[in-house]
């Protein structure tokens, strides 16, 4: 059964997908907050790391 | 041959990093994540050789520049090699490397000081772009129309912004049809192309520019290539805008490039194609 916890901006439920990693970013359905992956096990949260200035590509 | 070490320097696991993953893990690869928030290279000790190879994922520059420096000094080999950050990273060191290679680019001038960069602004003759040097995703980016602007913008940067903000570069504004094109060169082969089209006279698709498929054309293909070799490049991806007199100029070059909606839209797997690459890097490396 898929992983999940709660939004701690909005406390919605967000779903970890089936392949999902450490560190990687999910959108929580309810609010859009941007979210990193910080455990698997036990499955925790934490709001995605700001934009800074010299992020790009 | 023994598995392939791959280390996968990254900020945050993004759908292009998981694809990279994928791609390695699938060709035999074993990678190990190094994130760029937790690592720590000491001069002094050695380690990072258990690498055959780093891809670099980073999303800060500064992060991908200095980690990649410290690699390829230590004798790790790394794609892209930290000179190709270094020119991609900052839009005068692309610039001047285009112009040194005679690839048609748009005019561009630089300025240290607000009064220096409004009478270049003015003997351009407007609009003009004003870009940040070191800088991304279409970001602080302004289009001068005027003087009146020129001024205020130029007033702000030197301000409002940290010291890096007045090195001033200025940049014809050129007429596009709106739509820019990018091009993916891996390996000095340009394996597929997509249009970015926006209302916006910002294309990039990080501001919610649409894509769809650009055929490869000679020119497209001619020029990527040679944008790709100016920097030195391995893996990267290079913007060309489109004249009204159908010329085609070089914008920019990327080298941690963003691809995730450049997959189905060209029908081309580039994260294999960047595996592929990856690997053969590592395995060069060891041969040496």
């Amino acid at each position: 059964m898929s992983k999940t916890v709660e939004c701690p901006e909005c406390g919605a439920t967000v779903t970890f997908p089936e392949d999902v990693m450490q560190g990687e970013i999910l959108s929580c359905p309810d609010c859009g907050i941007e979210l990193e992956v910080l455990s698997l096990d036990p499955p925790q949260v934490g709001p995605a790391p700001e934009e800074e200035e010299d992020w790009g590509e | 041959m023994s598995t392939p070490r791959v280390g996968l320097l990254l900020s945050r696991v993004r759908l292009e990093e998981k694809y990279l993953l994928k791609a390695l893990e699938e060709r035999g690869a074993q990678v190990e994540i190094l994130d760029d928030r937790k690592i720590v290279f000491d001069f002094h000790q050695d380690g990072w050789n258990r690498f055959d190879v780093v891809l670099e994922r980073c999303i800060n520059h500064s992060r991908a520049l200095y980690a990649l420096r410290i690699l390829n000094d230590r004798g790790v080999p790394t794609v892209n090699p930290w000179k190709v950050a270094l020119v991609c990273g900052n839009k005068l060191e692309t610039t001047s490397a285009l112009v040194r290679e005679g690839i048609p680019t748009p005019r561009c001038r630089i300025a240290f000081t607000p009064e220096s960069a409004l009478a270049a602004i003015e003997e351009m003759g407007y609009p003009v772009v004003l870009k940040p040097a070191v800088g991304s995703w279409g970001r602080l980016l302004s289009k001068v129309n005027d003087r009146e602007a020129a001024e205020a913008v130029l007033e702000h940067k030197q301000i409002l912004g940290s010291y890096h903000h007045s090195i001033f570069y200025i940049q014809e504004f050129i007429e596009k049809p709106a739509r820019d094109i990018r091009s993916f060169v891996v390996d000095g082969e340009t394996i597929c192309a997509i249009y970015r089209y926006s209302d916006h006279w910002i294309t990039n698709t990080a501001r919610g520019g649409r894509a769809e498929n650009c055929p490869v054309t000679e020119e497209v293909d001619r020029l990527s290539r040679a944008a790709a070799r100016a920097v030195g490049g391995g893996v990267v991806a290079v913007d060309l805008l489109e004249t009204r007199e159908g010329k085609l100029l070089v914008n920019e070059v990327n080298y941690t490039m963003e691809f995730k909606n450049s997959i189905h839209t060209t029908g081309v797997d580039i994260p294999g194609k960047v595996a592929d690459y990856v690997l053969r890097v590592a395995e060069k490396g060891r041969a040496s």
